[in-house]
């Protein structure tokens, strides 16, 4: 069954359009992902589909019900984890569930029980009575996403569940979101991390600039790159200006004009795709003559990531430069808030 | 029944964490009671301390709920957890009505620490308690809305605090309370009509003295509208600049 259907949604900040006419669906049980860029439009997706963004154009539908126009018929059959916390600095976290579990017209008892479990399968049975302000992060971001399963929804927003969380927490937080997607919940998840993407979606879409430039289940969308060799050339200088890349790229395809010279991941490195196998000689040599010493040449076992390289044509590189600097900000601003 | 649930416990939410707690409380106390002493100690005579109650009364409203439910709704919207009010299965007008009835209570307790305090300077015989019930509620719904309305226009706690400020001291001057509404310039009175605290005041010093000058029936019809307008107004703009 379709938990969530979305026809043409689009949304308008007076002349900028934020969500271009997007069309996807949501399985019962399984994980949806929304993967793209920083500003591609998911949280604005995401507040259309809640009731916290008006929506400017298309149709929303849960459970078959159009309910485009009025959230409020659909958010008691809703949890929902903004990409910021949202939960009472003041109240402890026993409270805080206690609370969000009464905002859904749970009983007293019941909400006490949920809360207690959450608690625990959360592993945040020692911090329950403490107040939430003194919570890190990672503890704000687990106990956020218990407050919005503390009511157990039919579907679970979560918008960047792991972003600007350290790594152990955030490997944490993908367990549970593992564990809440195996007892049945269903989930839109968004985020700017592939392999977070890869790991956790059994379908996604790829978002860039407010539109679907792609949709699928992940092994659909590996199809796209099946029978495509790639091989990652580290070499001994850094590539991040575009000009060095763009002079290079110009010699490399007069010199083999059947393959592609892309960005790597990493700042040093540069990979040649070809639909064939090729021998590494040539390559080693024409990047010597160039004074740029090749350290090592690896071949890359296709991920979703040469795919989302390939469809949407933005590197990786500086896809999540962009979002270190967003998070760098953002602490900044955290810490003169407190 | 699961809106009930819902309602009561963003209500018992808020008096725990604002209206209950002991700064609120003593400032609930202390300003009445400060009021209260600068006014009586420099009127001795008993029968004046009864001229001054009605004042006292709708001031400790005024400043007991105006900027208390404009400052906690901004500080709420500012750290993001009213959000969560927002997306709770519940109609704005009940999650409005839900925020501003602790403010409320609290302004009509305010209203009754200076009347306690009375009660032992003077006689308070032949006061219509019924009335006052009425004006007092009614004065103090309008107050929080104003706030209400003030909450839904501003963004910063700070704005909030000026913004209150810049209702609340003209209407003291102009609601009647301490200079006669026969007394302002004529191009003045018009603004008095046109604020709620003076019907309030007014129905107050009918209920204690028996001297308004204002229709009681009227005085009640107009706090009715401006609660309903200020209400209706602020949940327009909840929806027009909250759901963006
Ligand atoms: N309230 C707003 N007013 C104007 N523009 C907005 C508003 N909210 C978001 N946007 C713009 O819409 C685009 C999509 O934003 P958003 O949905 O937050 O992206 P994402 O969550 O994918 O990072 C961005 O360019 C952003 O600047
Ligand atoms: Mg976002």
């Amino acid at each position: 069954m379709k938990i969530i259907e979305v026809e043409n949604l689009k949304k308008n900040f007076n002349e900028f359009t934020a969500v271009d006419g997007v069309n996807f669906y949501i399985n019962q049980g399984e994980i949806f992902g929304f993967l793209g860029p920083n500003g591609a439009g998911k949280t604005t997706t995401i507040n259309m589909l809640t009731g916290m963004a008006k929506i400017t154009e298309g149709k929303v539908k849960l459970m078959g019900e159009d309910y485009t126009g009025n959230a409020k018929k659909a958010q008691a059959m809703m949890g929902i984890v903004p990409d910021e916390s949202n939960l009472y600095e003041e109240l402890s976290g026993w409270e805080n569930l206690v609370f969000c579990g009464a905002l859904y017209g749970m009983k007293k008892k019941l909400s006490e029980e949920r809360a207690a479990q959450l608690l625990k399968e959360f592993g945040l049975e020692e911090a329950a009575s403490k107040s939430f302000k003194a919570y890190s992060k990672g503890m704000k971001r687990k106990l956020a996403i218990a407050a919005g399963i503390i009511h157990q929804p039919e579907i679970l927003f979560l918008d960047e569940p792991t972003t600007g969380i350290d790594v152990a927490f955030a490997r944490q937080i993908r367990n549970l979101i593992v564990d809440l997607h195996s007892k049945g919940t269903t989930i839109f998840l968004t985020t700017h991390y592939i392999e977070e993407a890869e790991r956790l979606c059994e379908r996604l879409a790829f978002i860039v600039q407010g539109k679907i430039v792609r949709e699928g289940t992940v092994e659909e969308m590996m199809k796209e790159i099946q029978g495509e060799n790639i091989v990652n050339f580290t070499l001994g200088k850094d590539f991040t200006l575009r000009d060095d890349f763009t002079k290079i790229e110009e010699e490399f395809r007069s010199h083999f004009p059947d393959f592609n010279l892309k960005m790597g991941t990493k700042n040093s490195g540069l990979r040649i795709h070809s639909p064939s196998n090729f021998t590494l000689f040539p390559f080693v040599q024409f990047f010597e003559e160039r004074g740029l010493p090749v350290f090592e040449a690896k071949i890359i076992r296709p991920s979703l990531e040469e795919v989302f390289v390939k469809v949407t044509g933005i590197e990786l590189q500086k896809m999540q430069s962009e979002q270190n600097q967003k998070g760098k900000k953002g602490q900044k601003g955290g810490g003169s808030r407190s | 029944m699961k809106t009930w649930i819902a309602f009561s416990s963003i209500l018992m939410k808020d008096m725990r964490s604002y209206y209950l707690k002991p700064p609120n409380i003593s400032w609930g106390l202390i300003f009445p009671i400060a009021w209260t002493l600068m006014f009586f100690l420099r009127s001795p005579v008993a029968v004046e301390v009864r001229d001054l109650l009605p004042g006292v009364m709708a001031l400790s409203i005024l400043f007991g709920t105006t900027s208390m439910l404009a400052v906690t709704i901004t500080f709420e919207r500012k750290s993001r957890s009213f959000e969560r009010l927002l997306l709770a299965p519940i109609s704005f007008n009940l999650l409005m009505l839900a925020k501003t009835s602790g403010a409320i209570m609290f302004g009509v307790v305010n209203a009754f620490v200076p009347v306690i305090f009375a009660s032992f300077l003077t006689d308070l015989s032949g006061i219509n308690w019924l009335m006052i019930l009425g004006s007092v509620l009614l004065v103090a719904i309008t107050s929080t809305f104003l706030g209400l309305f003030i909450a839904v226009s501003v963004s910063q706690v700070f704005e909030a605090q000026t913004f209150s400020n810049f209702f609340r001291f003209p209407m003291l001057f102009l609601c009647g309370l301490f200079i006669p509404l026969a007394d302002l310039p004529s191009f003045l009175r018009p603004v008095s009509y046109a604020l709620p605290l003076t019907y309030g005041a007014d129905i107050l010093k009918t209920a204690i003295n028996q001297n308004g000058i204002i229709s009681i029936p009227l005085s009640f019809i107009a706090l009715l509208c401006f609660s309903v307008f200020l209400f209706a107004y602020s949940i327009y703009n909840v929806n027009r600049k909250w759901i963006l």
